[in-house]
């Protein structure tokens, strides 16, 4: 087994206090999501919701999912995922866009 | 007699170890039996769906009722999909090939999280129950299709929540399988084996398993979007509610198409293995198939609304779904090209494997080919929910799938059971079967042309000779079928005791002994630079 390769990997100590920052962060979102959905924003107003939900995804990912400290390759695995999922909204949307 | 700890763990199928008969297999973390068990299940639930589909051609043998009602007759071919989709082909290759030689293939001992490939067995096994539940109790055995199509797959009176909520924990199972691959992949490659020295077969597991990850969830949703449509009526299908059906048919192809290529991609990895060992040449063109391999599963991602040409989707979707539809076939055609130049100047010993790969090669040709007719827009209005889009179907997946299936089961064997099978008869089912399968399969091309519309139990006069020779080729077929399993249970039991590479294979399985020990290798082998699985000199 690669225990002993695994056991190298530098394991980094996120303090406390960081997670608490983004806690709150992700709170705020939360409400401001919510709190948005009272302005009339018309055909955006999805927009709107997606926007936060990706800004909320996006800290979950890098903080909590310890992406930010993670090897290059791990970070270009998960770009390309996403990549995949806006490319598949994209097209999804060629359809109801020009139906 | 008591055995040593060195004899004990010398052979996978004998090993003894905290648990004794049934409860040492479905308890077992090792990968090799977990391939078994998913050999096992998928070969019960196949000889079902190959039943269903008998009694199917069965009732098409002359025009009217013949042995089913209509109602029956949809209730059957739904259980019939839901089954070969669901439970055979999508699991198919890489949950019994995959599990059994991924790890070998790699130099490690096992895949890199042993108990959840337990999970995902046991999950496929509660998901077969859930599905068979749907036929047994409740107020009758659905009769959507196995596409499940809104705004049918809500209305309807049948069983059908069960059958959806068994395939939803049918993909946890494909999702968790796919997982592990994946990480397995990344990190428990032995010292020496770089990315591009890993075999062809590990390869199309790999985009394969990024395909299981990231498509099958996808599936999931909608299927929960359905059961909450049928219990609560939340109208996002619903087009009384507001909801829109065509949406649903573009989260399930969004899976669903992808999952073809779940079901091929490792299919074509192990004609990629077998072609070179048989021509005892190296692979032609070893860059430009793992740069198609990874292209299928990434462009295949892309081209789901090709089966949606008359859903009523816009005009706009649908020239861009035919353009990419038509690109896709590039790298498909470019693994042809090359397992063809392979071929070339090899060789080429003759064997059973051979056989299948070479007769896979043809038949996935012809299902590729006519894949075009019904990618193409104005063709596919012509032919669509025709016979000819099921005699397509059964050419790529069952042709593609189950050729490169009884390829693979013909080449690894003698590795998994350690014993060879009777290669006269192996020849004998395998000619039966092929010429089951064209006569089958082929006249449907016909009769689709000619209109013959397909989910119907009943058809015109007109259709009567074509659909005889059909129903007599699905028993030729089974003939072929009965020969080949019968010679290779037999055979795993009582035949003669195999090499360690009998076919002169170059991949890392060839160098373990047949069957392999509990955990492949004594030491982790090391790949030298020059060194590679396809080094024939």
């Amino acid at each position: 087994m690669n225990l002993s390769v695994m056991s190298n990997e530098k394991h980094h100590i996120v303090p406390y206090r960081l997670y608490i920052i983004i806690l709150l962060a992700l709170l705020v979102l939360t409400f401001s999501s919510i709190g948005i959905t009272s302005i009339e924003l018309g055909k955006f107003t999805v927009a709107g919701a997606l926007l936060f939900a990706v800004i909320k995804s996006y800290l979950v990912l890098v903080y909590f999912m310890h992406l930010k400290y993670d090897k290059p390759y791990i970070k270009l695995m998960v770009a390309f995922v996403f990549a995949v999922f806006v490319v598949t909204i994209v097209i999804t949307f060629l359809d109801y866009l020009y139906r | 007699m008591h055995t040593s700890h060195a004899e004990n763990e010398a052979n996978y199928l004998k090993y003894k170890g905290k648990y004794k008969g049934l409860l040492g297999w479905i308890l077992s973390t090792d990968h090799k039996r977990i391939g078994l068990l998913y050999l096992y299940s998928i070969a019960t639930m196949f000889s079902v769906g190959a039943l269903l589909g008998l009694a199917m051609k069965f009732e098409l043998l002359a025009p009217g009722k013949t042995i089913m009602d209509a109602q029956t007759y949809n209730a059957t071919f739904t259980v019939h999909g839901v089954i070969m989709i669901f439970m055979i082909v999508i699991p198919g290759l890489p949950a019994v090939f995959g599990n059994f030689l991924l790890p070998i293939m790699l130099g490690a001992k096992d895949v890199a999280f042993p108990k959840l490939n337990l999970l995902s067995w046991w999950l496929y096994v509660a998901g077969v129950f859930l599905v068979l539940s749907a036929l047994l109790f409740g107020p009758g055995t659905p009769d959507t299709g196995w596409t499940f199509y809104a705004p049918y797959s809500f209305k309807t009176g049948t069983n059908l929540l069960p059958a959806v909520f068994g395939a939803f924990v049918l993909g946890f199972s494909s999702i968790l399988t796919g997982l592990n691959f994946l990480v397995t992949i990344h990190r428990l490659r032995c010292p020496g084996l770089k990315w591009t020295k890993l075999p062809l077969f590990v390869w199309t597991i790999y985009g394969t398993a990024w395909i299981q990850l990231l498509a099958t969830p996808v599936v999931g949703i909608t299927l929960v979007l359905i059961a909450l449509e049928r219990i609560f009526g939340v109208g996002v299908f619903d087009p009384a509610l507001g909801g829109d059906p065509i949406l649903y048919q573009h989260l399930f192809w969004i899976y669903s198409h992808p999952a073809v290529y779940i079901m091929i991609l490792p299919a074509m990895g192990a004609i990629s293995e077998i072609i070179p060992t048989f021509s005892q040449k190296h692979i032609f063109g070893y860059k430009a198939i793992i740069a198609s391999t990874m292209a299928i599963a990434f462009v295949g991602w892309l081209v789901w609304g090709h089966h949606m040409y008359t859903a009523g989707m816009s005009g706009t979707a649908q020239y861009y779904f035919s353009l990419l539809t038509f690109i896709v076939a590039i790298p498909s055609a470019i693994k042809v090209f090359n397992w063809i130049s392979t071929l070339y100047k090899g060789s080429i010993n003759v064997q059973t494997p051979f056989y299948w790969a070479i007769s896979f090669i043809f038949v996935f040709m012809i299902g590729g080919l006519s894949g075009l007719v019904l990618g193409s827009l104005a063709t596919n209005i012509y032919v669509h929910d025709t016979a000819f889009v099921v005699a397509h179907f059964h050419y790529i997946v069952f042709g593609g799938t189950g050729f490169s299936f009884f390829a693979a089961m013909h080449y690894w064997f003698p590795k998994i059971f350690g014993r060879m099978y009777d290669k006269a008869w192996a020849n004998i089912g395998w000619l039966v079967f092929f010429i089951g399968f064209l006569a089958l399969y082929s006249p449907m091309f016909y009769l689709g042309m000619m209109g013959m519309p397909r989910r119907y139990y009943d058809y015109l006069e007109e259709f009567h000779g074509g659909n005889i020779l059909s129903t007599f080729g699905s028993w030729i077929m089974v003939t072929g079928l009965i020969i080949i399993i019968t010679n290779l249970v037999r055979s795993a039991r009582r035949g003669p005791k195999a090499e360690m590479n009998p076919w002169h294979g170059k991949t890392l399985e060839w160098t373990v002994t047949s069957p392999p020990p509990l955990e492949n290798f004594d030491e982790i082998p090391v790949i030298a630079e020059d060194d590679g699985p396809y080094n024939y000199k």
